[in-house]
């Protein structure tokens, strides 16, 4: 199947790199330079906003940088305490409307990505361009609509509403990963557990979602990123109300016109990035994607 | 038909739900934002039932296009900000798939650490985007910012003003967003460097091909497949790409690109307008959908079946 090559999905990750004899001192120096250059700049921002987050407000703008300035955890006991917004409401907020969107998305698009690995039906190929081409939709076309049948049903400002709008992103992006991974795992398990009398719900349900569980476990990850990092949607359709924002909209206080609180916005911004970034790691051993695996089948 | 249906009724139930959130959270919202492109929809005449008042809004024909599309500057200065657009995109994207090639390219070598390199080049991808939005605000800061006081220290005297009302900022956004990108394309091109065969290196190595032969005939062969996919996922998400932007300059001319603009009708004004909005929304879908067409074309040409 030729839309293979578009699954971004998730196989056992680190073969054996290909071995080359020796390297020139040279050529050594060059690589690791190189490698290093490149991991400061990805992690110096991270690590710039924790030297931030531990500096008063006031300290966080001198003209000559610092590493520690009158340094202490007052920032962090203030975002915590809610003396700045109520930022655990706001982080109860963003882990509830990130759960539901997970489940429902991985509980949908599990049985979908397991239909388009396994079986040929008539329909299969648009279905499967159709997933490709919701890719594209700018939320800017869909924003109104959706507005509007949230008003209608009276799910405007409401966190249930949201996480209906974020699965139509979440959906067939999970749909795309489980199928790449459904595809992995071979399909003589089926026809054994065909042969030993299941019906096809049953294989899927009892033989195929077990094997699964680091392709579902990845996947629900990637949901759970795209709904606890969304900022759009979850400005325009939660409610005013302080208590009722999610992060991404909540931390936006910090960053008025003229008072930037960088201090207690890089103390919390590190409070929020901390779980992810801790359960990136988890799983990110599995996130060698497969694209290419997809693609050599053809 | 009876014969069909026992064949596929178990896979149509699988996808049936799929396919029903699809319609209803896709396809019928899409054809209701086309319908309302067609109208004058905005905050003051929309149905809204908490304050029991019916839709009042007329159709207005082509108006709205018109209005868009002769790049009128109270309608966003439609083709000037698509010129930005494209910028914004083709830049990103090419830095992603260069350095993001570059990276994989030496973390496929074996070399001492190789892991930790990995777990750090990946860091980006693990920050939410919004907060890596706001550290590099930080960042860029013209008086205070590290980067700034960096370029002080080194001699030049007079940094530009990042986020300012000039082409600094489109320059700034651009740099954060590359940022982001990289570690996403490098996991990827890492994982097609993998399926790579082994023994393709080795016969030509043995053939007497230099390295860049082998990279020009054997690694960029094999990671064609991967390489077309993730490009064009990367244009589809860098065009709609809104948080950073949003994030970072705000409503700012001079990084103004097609979807914050249609944000901005949406959410911020007095009148937030509807209408405008969604004829947004639907000429960028447009702009994408012949992209990809043209796309998938030129890689039908090349023997690419996708």
């Amino acid at each position: 199947m030729t839309l293979d090559a578009s699954s971004l999905q998730v196989v056992q990750p680190d073969r054996k790199p290909q071995r080359r004899k020796s390297r020139s001192l040279g050529a050594s120096i060059g690589l690791h330079g190189a490698l290093a250059i490149a991991s400061l700049i990805a992690v110096f921002p991270v690590f710039w906003v924790l030297v931030t987050s531990f500096k008063p407000d006031a300290r966080a703008v001198e003209t000559t940088p610092k590493l520690f300035n009158e340094s202490s955890v007052d920032n962090y006991v203030d975002v915590l305490s809610g003396d700045k917004g109520s930022f655990l409401s706001w982080f109860g907020n963003s882990v509830l409307i990130a759960l539901m969107t997970t489940v429902i998305a991985v509980f949908l698009s599990a049985t979908t990505g397991y239909a388009a690995s396994r079986f040929r039906f008539p329909g299969k190929r648009p279905l499967l361009l159709s997933f490709l081409v919701v890719q594209m939709f700018p939320f800017a076309v869909l924003i109104v609509p959706l507005y509007n049948i949230l008003l209608t049903l009276g799910l405007q400002g409401q966190q249930f509403g949201l996480v209906l709008v974020y699965c139509t992103t979440a959906v067939p992006f999970c749909t795309y990963m489980l199928k790449g991974y459904f595809d992995t795992i071979p399909n003589d398990i089926d026809e054994a557990g065909r042969v030993d009398g299941l019906s096809p719900f049953g294989v899927f349900w009892r033989l195929v979602l077990p094997l699964a569980r680091p392709g579902l476990a990845v996947t629900a990850f990637y949901a759970f990123l795209t709904a606890w990092g969304e900022v759009a949607f979850a400005s325009a359709f939660l409610s005013a109300a302080d208590e009722s924002k999610t992060l991404a909209v909540g931390l936006q206080v910090f960053v008025q016109q003229n008072r930037t609180e960088w201090g207690h916005l890089a103390a919390a911004s590190i409070l929020v990035a901390i779980p992810a970034i801790a359960v990136f790691y988890l799983v990110q051993r599995f996130l060698v994607t497969g694209l290419a695996s997809g693609a050599v089948k053809g | 038909m009876r014969k069909f249906l026992d064949r596929h009724w178990y896979a149509y139930a699988m996808v049936l739900p799929v396919v029903v959130v699809i319609a209803v959270l896709v396809l019928y919202p899409l054809a209701q934002g086309v319908f309302f492109t067609f109208t004058d929809i905005n905050e003051a005449n929309i149905a809204n039932p908490v304050l029991d008042r019916a839709a009042t809004y007329v159709g207005v024909g082509l108006r709205n296009y018109l209005n868009v599309l002769s790049g009128d500057s109270s309608y966003g200065s439609f083709w000037s900000t698509l010129v930005r657009t494209l910028i914004w995109t083709f830049s990103c994207v090419f830095f992603h798939y260069t350095i993001g090639l570059g990276l994989a390219l030496l973390l496929n070598r074996e070399v001492r650490g190789r892991a930790v390199y990995r777990v750090l080049l990946i860091l980006p991808w693990a920050v939410p985007a919004f907060i890596s939005a706001f550290t590099w605000k930080y960042m860029f800061n013209a008086q205070y910012g590290i980067i700034n006081q960096g370029l002080r220290a080194i001699g030049f005297d007079d940094p530009p003003v990042w986020l300012g009302q000039n082409d600094w900022a489109l320059v700034a956004v651009i740099v954060v967003n590359v940022w982001l990108g990289v570690p996403f394309m490098m996991v990827a091109l890492l994982g097609g460097l993998q399926a790579i065969p082994a023994d393709l290196y080795e016969a030509a190595e043995v053939d007497g091909a230099t390295p860049w032969q082998r990279f020009r005939h054997i690694t960029l062969p094999g990671l064609q497949s991967v390489s077309s996919t993730v490009v064009l996922l990367g244009i589809i998400w860098t065009f709609n790409m809104f948080a950073i932007i949003y994030l970072i300059t705000g409503p700012n001319p001079n990084t103004r690109i097609l979807v914050t603009y249609a944000f901005e009708r949406f959410f911020s004004g007095a009148s937030r307008d509807y209408a405008i909005a969604s004829t947004y929304g639907v000429l960028i879908l447009s702009v994408l959908l012949v992209f990809a067409g043209v796309y998938r074309r030129a890689l039908r040409k090349q023997g690419e079946v996708w």
